[in-house]
């Protein structure tokens, strides 16, 4: 599955590195997009030296880890918002019918390498939060796992919503306010956020584990909200729990899937 | 849904700073849900126009011929939309935001004018500046860099993210007399009467004709390029 994950990738990759103007203006393009939402944060903070008693830095360690693992989830998996457009047209079945996953195929299908771009702004705006913040090796190993639980939630998303798209047929909207959405709310500390829009993406959507629980722990910070300090180590059993939730789901759609005939 | 997420952001940051910028707190949701009210009407994100395409295909031969300025054509059908994105997308999210936060609603006949006629000018601005970005495809074959050099130019110093007035010092000063300013941050300061009413539409004026003039010559200058293709 890895293999041909890459093999297709790999195919994708050349096919957009062979305009080679085009590609590196793509991924310059990127970052200057993602280097918005960090402007953003710090007009913000030219006129605040706290947002909601978290400082400039420790924003961008949340914005940065929360940043990274949607960039790189968006480069891997991404694609697999396209799948209403491959139910509606009804080219979901030539997928069906070749020797390997449907979920692989579409999500390393048109394949995009110049989202490097983001991930490059992501990290150096984490590795700028890090040394701003002097954080140490006996916290900082936590930033390693909050970066690869987030990838496995939102990679988790993206299949949900994709599910839903068997049921819906075309709304790709659904796809975006799950997972943009998702982004969006994690790009600043919770803190900011309602009680209740905090416990529902701490119990339900468990998105508080993407950055927020596990980065408190990165601060050696309190949950202003007061949950079990237990929390801030669960987000990989919270991201397994809807990583399974998203598979049963996936299969349960393409189960369901009723070509167009055509 | 994203609009709540920003209200709650602009609310932590006047809960900090109470009175930023002129505005209360209320001020402050209210921009933010008065804000992405227009990004349907406005087409912040971009497209709308159909005129990118017809200029690859090169139907754009077409419309030049017929007996009508393709700017005044295109401005029809580009209003007509934002008409119907009003409806579609302005009122939800405005009333989403009056149910959950409460927003402040102008009580006077005059800013409403005001507003009116600022919304009014704005969207001549939007289309005017979208206008010139589908008609650089002639020069350039591709509008994905341009949409892309658009967009960030739009969503960061329309006001769209964050109120203009937040930007520090010289840039803040900048921002609000760029064009951009002028499609969003300028009609929500009519909106909360935050703003000198004759200045600000005089503003915009400025830059509806500036850009729409702009947008006629680089019409005249396709008219030329067309012909010497042979349309």
């Amino acid at each position: 599955m890895v293999r041909t994950y890459a093999l297709l990738a790999w195919t994708w990759t050349r096919a957009a590195a062979a305009y080679r103007g085009s590609f590196a203006l793509m991924v310059l393009l990127g970052f200057v997009v993602a280097a918005v939402d960090v402007a953003v944060i710090l007009v913000v903070f030219a006129n605040t030296t706290a947002l909601a008693g978290f400082t400039r830095d420790e924003v961008l360690l949340l914005y940065g880890a929360a940043s990274l693992s949607f960039t790189l989830c968006d480069m891997l998996v991404g694609n697999l918002d396209r799948v209403s457009a491959h139910i509606k047209a009804g080219t979901f079945d030539t997928f069906l019918i070749r020797p390997i996953g449907a979920w692989v195929q579409l999500a390393a299908d048109r394949f995009n390498p110049t989202r490097i771009g983001r991930i490059v702004q992501a990290v150096l705006v984490l590795g700028h939060a890090v040394t701003a913040l002097g954080v140490g090796w006996d916290r900082g190993w936590m930033i390693a796992v909050m970066v690869a639980t987030g990838m496995v939630i939102f990679g988790s998303l993206w299949t949900l919503a994709g599910a839903l798209q068997f049921l819906l047929t075309d709304a790709p909207e659904v796809v975006n306010t799950f997972t943009y959405g998702g982004q969006q709310l994690t790009q600043y500390p919770l803190a900011v956020y309602s009680r209740e829009l905090v416990l529902g993406v701490t119990y339900v959507l468990p998105l508080a584990f993407v950055n927020w629980q596990p980065g408190l722990y990165v601060l050696g910070r309190d949950d202003p909200f007061g949950t079990p300090e237990a929390l801030r180590f669960l987000g990989p059993v919270a991201a397994l729990v809807l990583a399974l939730a998203a598979m049963a789901a996936w299969r349960q759609g393409v189960r369901h899937y009723r070509s167009t005939g055509s | 849904m994203f609009g709540v997420l920003r209200a709650y952001v602009l609310i932590a940051l006047w809960q900090a700073r109470p009175g930023l910028a002129g505005y209360d707190v209320a001020d402050a949701v209210t921009f933010c849900f008065v804000t992405q009210a227009l990004i349907g009407p406005m087409q912040l994100f971009g497209g709308g126009l159909t005129l990118p395409e017809r200029i690859r295909s090169g139907d754009i031969a077409l419309d030049l011929v017929r007996p009508a300025p393709l700017q005044l054509w295109t401005l029809a059908e580009d209003v007509g939309r934002a008409a119907y994105l009003f409806a579609v997308r302005s009122l939800p999210p405005m009333l989403l935001g009056a149910a959950l936060f409460g927003i402040v609603v102008p009580a006077d006949a005059g800013r409403w004018a005001a507003f009116a006629a600022g919304f009014a000018l704005a969207l001549v601005v939007s289309f005017a500046w979208r206008y010139l970005i589908a008609l650089s495809v002639c020069w350039l074959q591709d509008d994905r860099g341009v949409a892309v050099l658009s967009l960030v130019l739009t969503t960061f110093f329309s006001g769209m993210m964050v109120p203009l007035h937040l930007f520090p010092g010289r840039l803040g000063d900048l921002a609000t007399s760029l064009p951009w300013a002028a499609m969003v941050q300028l009609p929500t300061d009519l909106y909360l009467g935050k703003a000198s009413v004759p200045e600000t539409l005089a503003l915009q004026a400025f830059w509806a004709a500036a850009l729409m003039g702009f947008g006629a010559l680089a019409t005249r200058a396709v008219r030329h390029k067309v012909v010497i293709q042979g349309g």
